[in-house]
């Protein structure tokens, strides 16, 4: 189940990051689960702590504790500027001192739609076709992908470190960190 | 209640004057407006464990602060493309405890014995106010050496033939040599040029009860997972543990309060959102070039220098492509060499500089390293079939190397912080605006000094190579008009005459000497080293004149 998207918005997005990150020899945005990134940006205050920032000081990938695990809480003013660019302001005065913003929420579900309910299944031609239609969205949604791709998996894209695995990319090494000779060495 | 000092800005300006005020016996409060993940403030013998090696939350989540959001800045380059261009991240550097020395990779060089005597040396620029500084490295000589054991910083005395002289060893050796650096030093030392290990403020060996630094590789941009950085937090730990200082995180310094040509206070805003004060007989001022500047002219202070000669220290990018070469730059401490030679005129860049019609010309320092983060390479290639080849072949990361001149910006009087007109903070304050462009100076001696570090590269096999500027130049690929160099001076001018400079060689202002100004807003030019050392080094001075 999505967090905030419906069901068939998170199937459009399903596809729309493929696209943009296909599976080739190595796995892709679907395997690396980059649209449950993106749905959990959008659905961030759904828990609590909202899952903004991760914790640390280590992942218990190379030792130590799962501290990533541990969303840090927000300030006021850290949740004023969170919820305001993932919500939009709304019209909401605290959230306009410099004017409205309309946030990540809107333009994915302006932008989902716009792009058809059948997108997930039409041919890659033609899905090509809309999102170069869509080009300010197509590249909104290429950020957030590139982010749940090959950002740490507690924020729930890089499912099991396959977009780290797929491109040699150790990922977070505290605590062990290099030795001297692997910093040093070819 | 009276404190002793207020001081503003907790970054390695402040920590300083903090770590000096309270080993003398002074009450000290520090204000940040930043949260505080560096220490735990219950128990201050205690580190915090907030930082890790997570892209996500420090360079797309703003971790570290200032949230754009929050805290916007706005830039123009100049007057005539009216009240602004841009609103948003201008330059900034981090807002939180610990200030810009959380995020920085930690290269702490010194400056050299002419930077302070630029105007004695090479004589005036048309267009710029070069000026000499009020004190010489040889009074700032025994302070650099103070804070180079406050901060912990690793170096090789003697490794730079440029280096101005030193009154003993660095308090650590360097650390392990990047393997694309020990390429790129060797590469430029065939040419002729002189590269050395980075000073730099990151453990090599355990110092001062904090680890030696694991070479985890998030660096630049992030806060140390095991507090094997240099950033201020040996120095606040100390002020913090000695029981005479505390530190408000969260709390917005709005307004210093004077009352007959001295300054009694100031007002804050905590995070409660309720405005209260606080009196003291100094306030330091300590929140950076911005801040700074920001903060005197939101307290009404009218010096018509306040915020005047801004300086950025413009940078040439030089990059080149390695088919047949994997750096794994992940690995190390992000710039582990540099090399001074573009900051030495030559005869070639004397040269260029008549053709140009300039008396004089300096480049600034280069720094050897490579890009080490997948998202921000990710965001470099196009989406679509080739994109996790791109990733897997990694020619915009793992096959680059890069060398990054931090070059010398002349003060210019036009370039500038003031308040803007109507773009408001969180708070409803004015924030600060940037007017900014490059002399001509800079551009001439990145256009010369660029093909030679790119020769450098291709010495070394590079493919391809190509450069950049940041302040983008406007003609070509080029980059954004908003500096991105995150080094920030001179907009608080230093000197002994108050009508050319704003306060005086200690950093007081000349009009109101209890307030001081302890960050590189004082700095008279910007020679071309970052400028951690050097105003640490003046904080400490500053601080040790007042406590006699």
């Amino acid at each position: 189940m999505p967090v905030w998207l419906t069901e068939d918005e998170y199937r459009t997005l399903v596809a729309v990051c493929e696209h943009l990150i296909p599976t080739d020899e190595t796995p892709g945005a679907t395997d690396a689960g980059v649209a449950d990134y993106i749905d959990g940006l959008l659905g961030a205050f759904s828990f609590d702590p909202p899952r903004i920032w991760a914790g640390g000081p280590t992942s218990g990938r190379f030792g130590g504790g799962a501290g990533f695990t541990r969303f840090h809480r927000l300030t006021a003013l850290d949740e004023l500027a969170w919820r305001t660019r993932i919500e939009g302001s709304q019209g909401r005065p605290e959230r306009e001192f410099n004017g409205p913003t309309i946030g990540w929420q809107e333009g994915y579900r302006t932008g989902l739609a716009a792009l058809g309910a059948d997108f997930a299944g039409c041919e890659p031609g033609e899905q090509d076709r809309r999102l170069r239609a869509h080009v300010s969205f197509t590249r909104l949604v290429y950020e957030h992908a590139c982010e749940g791709m090959y950002g740490a998996p507690e924020y729930g894209g890089n499912r099991d470190g396959r977009g780290w695995s797929g491109i040699g990319f150790a990922g977070d090494v505290e605590p062990r960190g290099w030795t001297d000779s692997e910093v040093s060495q070819a | 209640m009276t404190v002793d000092a207020i001081i503003v800005g907790s970054g390695p300006g402040g920590a300083t004057v903090a770590d000096v005020l309270t080993a003398a016996g002074w009450s000290v409060v520090i204000f940040e407006k930043g949260r505080n993940h560096l220490i735990d403030l219950e128990d201050p013998t205690k580190l915090a464990h907030d930082f890790s090696n997570d892209e996500i939350k420090f360079v797309f989540r703003h971790f570290l602060g200032p949230d754009p959001f929050l805290e916007p800045r706005t830039f123009r380059t100049g007057i005539e493309e009216g009240d602004r261009t841009f609103v948003g991240d201008v330059n900034s550097v981090p807002s939180t405890v610990g200030g810009g020395g959380t995020h920085a990779d930690g290269k702490v060089p010194r400056f050299r014995e002419v930077d302070f005597e630029m105007l004695s040396t090479f004589g005036p620029q048309d267009g710029a106010a070069v000026a000499d500084w009020p004190l010489s490295y040889a009074d700032l000589e025994p302070f650099y050496a103070d804070v180079e054991r406050r901060i912990g910083v690793s170096g090789e005395a003697g490794a730079n033939p440029f280096a101005a002289w030193r009154s003993g060893p660095y308090p650590m050796p360097p650390g392990p040599s990047m393997y694309g650096a020990t390429l790129s030093s060797a590469a430029a030392e065939q040419l002729g040029y002189h590269p050395y290990p980075a000073p730099g403020a990151t453990n090599s060996v355990p110092y001062d009860g904090r680890p030696a630094c694991n070479n985890c590789g998030f660096c630049s941009f992030f806060g140390c997972p095991i507090h094997a950085k240099g950033d201020p937090v040996a120095m606040l730990q100390r002020a913090l543990v000695s029981g005479n200082a505390e530190i408000r995180p969260e709390t917005f310094v709005s307004r210093i309060r004077t009352a007959g040509g001295r300054a009694t206070g100031v007002d804050f805003i905590g995070p409660d959102g309720v405005e209260r004060s606080l009196d003291a007989r100094y306030v330091v001022v300590a929140g950076g070039a911005v801040e700074t500047p920001r903060l005197l002219l939101l307290s009404g202070f009218d010096h018509p220098l306040i915020g005047r000669h801004l300086m950025v220290h413009v940078q040439t990018i030089v990059v080149g492509g390695f088919a047949d070469r994997r750096f794994h730059t992940e690995r190390g401490r992000a710039v582990t060499h540099v090399h001074d030679d573009p900051m030495i005129p030559d005869d070639a860049s004397r040269a260029a500089a008549a053709e140009a019609g300039l008396p004089w010309m300096r480049g600034g320092m280069v720094e050897h390293g490579g890009p080490s983060l997948p998202i921000l390479e990710a965001k470099l290639y196009r989406w679509g079939h080739l994109h996790k080849a791109h990733m897997r072949e990694s020619p915009l990361r793992d096959r680059l190397w890069a060398l990054t001149m931090q070059g010398e910006d002349l003060p210019l009087t036009t370039n500038r912080v003031d308040l803007d007109p109507s773009v408001r903070d969180v708070r409803g304050f004015p924030v600060a605006r940037l007017t900014y462009r490059p002399h001509r100076h800079e551009l001439v001696a990145s256009a010369h000094h660029g093909p030679r570090l790119a020769a450098i590269l291709e010495s070394l096999g590079a493919e391809w190579t190509s450069i950049v500027t940041s302040p983008g130049t406007g003609e070509g690929r080029s980059m954004p008009s908003v500096p991105m160099s995150r080094h920030v001076m001179g907009t608080v001018r230093m000197g002994e005459d108050p009508a050319m400079s704003v306060v005086d060689g200690y950093g007081r202002l000349h009009d109101t000497p209890n307030v001081i100004v302890a960050d590189s807003s004082v700095f008279v030019t910007s020679s071309g080293y970052g400028p951690t050392l050097t105003l640490a080094a003046l904080a400490a001075r500053s601080a040790t004149a007042l406590v006699g």
